[in-house]
């Protein structure tokens, strides 16, 4: 079954564009990744699942029933983390997520106190007097004590540390292993590929590819650069080196292919330094088009 | 309920607020009169030096001279009345504006509720925290004529009428500022535009009075409500509650349309 449906989803603001004919289908079940550069139109996809906006043309369906028509009726089995998060400031965290979890037909108490205590949520603050990653723990919280069949996260990792980000993400894969399908969108092409099964791409408003998350993995280009003295870019004659370029005295290249033979070509030269990183998202993209 | 519950405890410090300096206003205010009386001619002939057209910018009329409880009654309660309109008008174009402006929305509307839910808890809290306003007026409009009547009577019908008028006038200012902030994307300053509106339209009224034109009154509700009026003729004119009623279900009715279908922007 389908939990989520898109069809030919569009949104113009005024003249520019949202999102344009965005179709999607994610399976119950599924860790489903959505990545793109900022501004390529995740939070719009996002935003109008959520119903926070409306659709210019196309539809959503979310369990199978219409995201707007049946908005708070789908509401009842999602939870959504926001991108942002803002509450209300003068309200304590506890008072925020009783208020939270009023909205819904069940006691979420127990499952308060076990995601707070998780994510080591100090219940008796203000909101106010909180730190942005201490907001983004609210967040999750008041996202998940409803336990959701459907959980839509808009880029959720941001100001959480890397130790709180596991714990985030544990939490994340239990709901999932207890049956909840999560959609997950992510700028961040690391995480994305941590946690999700298949994973859509989306630029400038339209999706480019849906993807297993292997075959992403496969495409693993490494980004590097060596400084150093007297290079010479013909010692790189490697297959899977793309966009080499010289700048005085540093070389620059991406490398798709093994890492054995390049860490031979490497160590045969001398150089002042080294550095090899993931490529950034727009750099993947690049690859895509080329 | 829990939506209407959580947005009257948001307003309650304001309603304090709000309710306790308009008792005070208005008994201290009247607290003057029964000084004024013991020098009546003397207060009457400083009156009758300044040009007409500014007595009657000051809503100050014929028949109601400062020095008699019903003249001096009325100029207080208009002032009232200003004070009122700001505030319905502050409530109107906050209840829908700031949940965006502080970006909570988000949280609100991704919760299982409709907007039509949201809209309704809203309204309802937005007008049972002016009425409890009124109420504290209304009493202290007792007290302050008990205390301070100098005298004089007054007929308590009338007075009773003109509270009376209080919840019509708040939510037609309530309403129409709501619908107001719907036209814009973003509201930014509350408290501007609310004093805009409300002042804005107590001019006209002014304005109304000086060139003594009617048709210019029925732009503004203080016009509609105008305590002299009420206080000497002791009815009210049909006509202005229809009115005001009517714009009061017009606003309800597109607020709710442009509610339902607004876009709510992130960052």
């Amino acid at each position: 079954m389908n939990i989520i449906e898109i069809k030919n989803l569009t949104k113009l603001y005024g003249n520019s564009i949202g999102i344009e004919n965005v179709n999607l289908e994610v399976k119950e079940g599924e860790i489903f990744g959505f990545i793109g550069p900022n501004g390529a139109g995740k939070s719009t996809t996002i935003r109008l699942l959520m119903s926070l906006i409306h659709p210019t043309s196309g539809e959503a369906k979310l369990f199978g029933k219409d995201a707007i028509e049946y908005g708070p009726e789908v509401r009842k089995d999602i939870g959504y983390l926001p991108s942002e998060i803002f509450y209300y400031d003068k309200m304590k965290v506890k008072d925020l997520l009783n208020y939270s979890a009023s909205f819904y037909d069940k006691d979420c108490s127990k499952k308060i106190k076990e995601l707070s205590d998780i994510m080591e949520l100090d219940l008796n603050r203000r909101i106010e007097d909180l730190s942005y990653g201490n907001k983004k723990k609210v967040g999750i919280v008041q996202g998940l004590l409803h336990e959701p069949k459907l959980i839509i996260l808009d880029e959720p990792t941001g100001g959480l540390d890397p130790l709180m980000q596991q714990k985030f993400f544990n939490i994340i894969r239990d709901e999932n292993k207890k049956g909840a399908t999560i959609f997950f969108s992510s700028h961040i092409l690391s995480e994305v590929q941590e946690l999700c099964n298949r994973v859509a791409i989306i630029k400038d408003g339209s999706i480019i590819e849906v993807q297993d998350i292997k075959t992403l993995r496969e495409n693993n280009y490494k980004k590097i650069s060596i400084l150093g003295n007297n290079l010479n870019k013909d010692a790189f004659n490697l297959n899977g080196i793309t966009k080499l370029v010289q700048d005085k005295d540093e070389l620059k290249f991406f490398y798709k292919g093994d890492i054995n033979a390049m860490i031979k070509t490497i160590s045969s030269i001398e150089m002042r330094d080294i550095n090899i990183e993931e490529p950034t998202l727009e750099e993947v993209f690049m690859h895509y088009y080329e | 309920m829990n939506i209407f519950k959580q947005e009257f405890d948001m307003k309650k410090k304001s309603i304090i607020i709000w309710s306790i300096s308009l008792m005070a206003f208005m008994i201290f205010y009247m607290a003057f009169f029964p000084t004024l009386t013991q020098d009546s001619a003397s207060v009457d002939s400083v009156m009758n030096s300044f040009p007409e057209e500014m007595l009657q910018a000051l809503g100050v009329r014929e028949g109601l001279s400062l020095t008699s409880l019903k003249g001096f009654f009325s100029l207080t309660f208009t002032m009232m009345q200003l004070a009122i309109a700001i505030q319905s008008a502050n409530y109107g174009f906050s209840i829908l504006s700031e949940e965006e402006r502080e970006l909570t929305a988000d949280f609100l509307m991704s919760k299982p509720v409709s907007r039509t839910k949201i809209y309704i808890s809203k309204l309802l809290a937005a007008l049972l925290s002016l009425l409890i306003t009124s109420i504290f007026i209304g009493i202290a409009t007792f007290i302050a004529l008990r205390l301070f009547n100098a005298g004089e009577n007054y007929e308590i019908s009338s007075v009773i009428k003109l509270i009376l008028t209080l919840p019509i006038f708040q939510l037609l200012f309530l309403t129409v500022a709501m619908f107001i902030s719907l036209l814009f994307k973003k509201i930014q300053s509350v408290l501007s535009l609310s004093m805009g509106l409300a002042i804005g339209l107590y001019v006209v009224e002014s304005v109304r009075e000086i060139v003594d034109n009617n048709i210019l009154g029925y732009v503004t509700p203080f016009y509609y409500f105008e305590p002299g009026t009420i206080l000497l003729d002791g009815t009210y004119d049909l006509k202005f509650i229809f009115i005001a009623i009517g714009i009061i279900i017009v606003s309800i009715a597109s607020s709710y349309l442009l509610y339902n279908k607004r876009d709510i922007h992130s960052l």
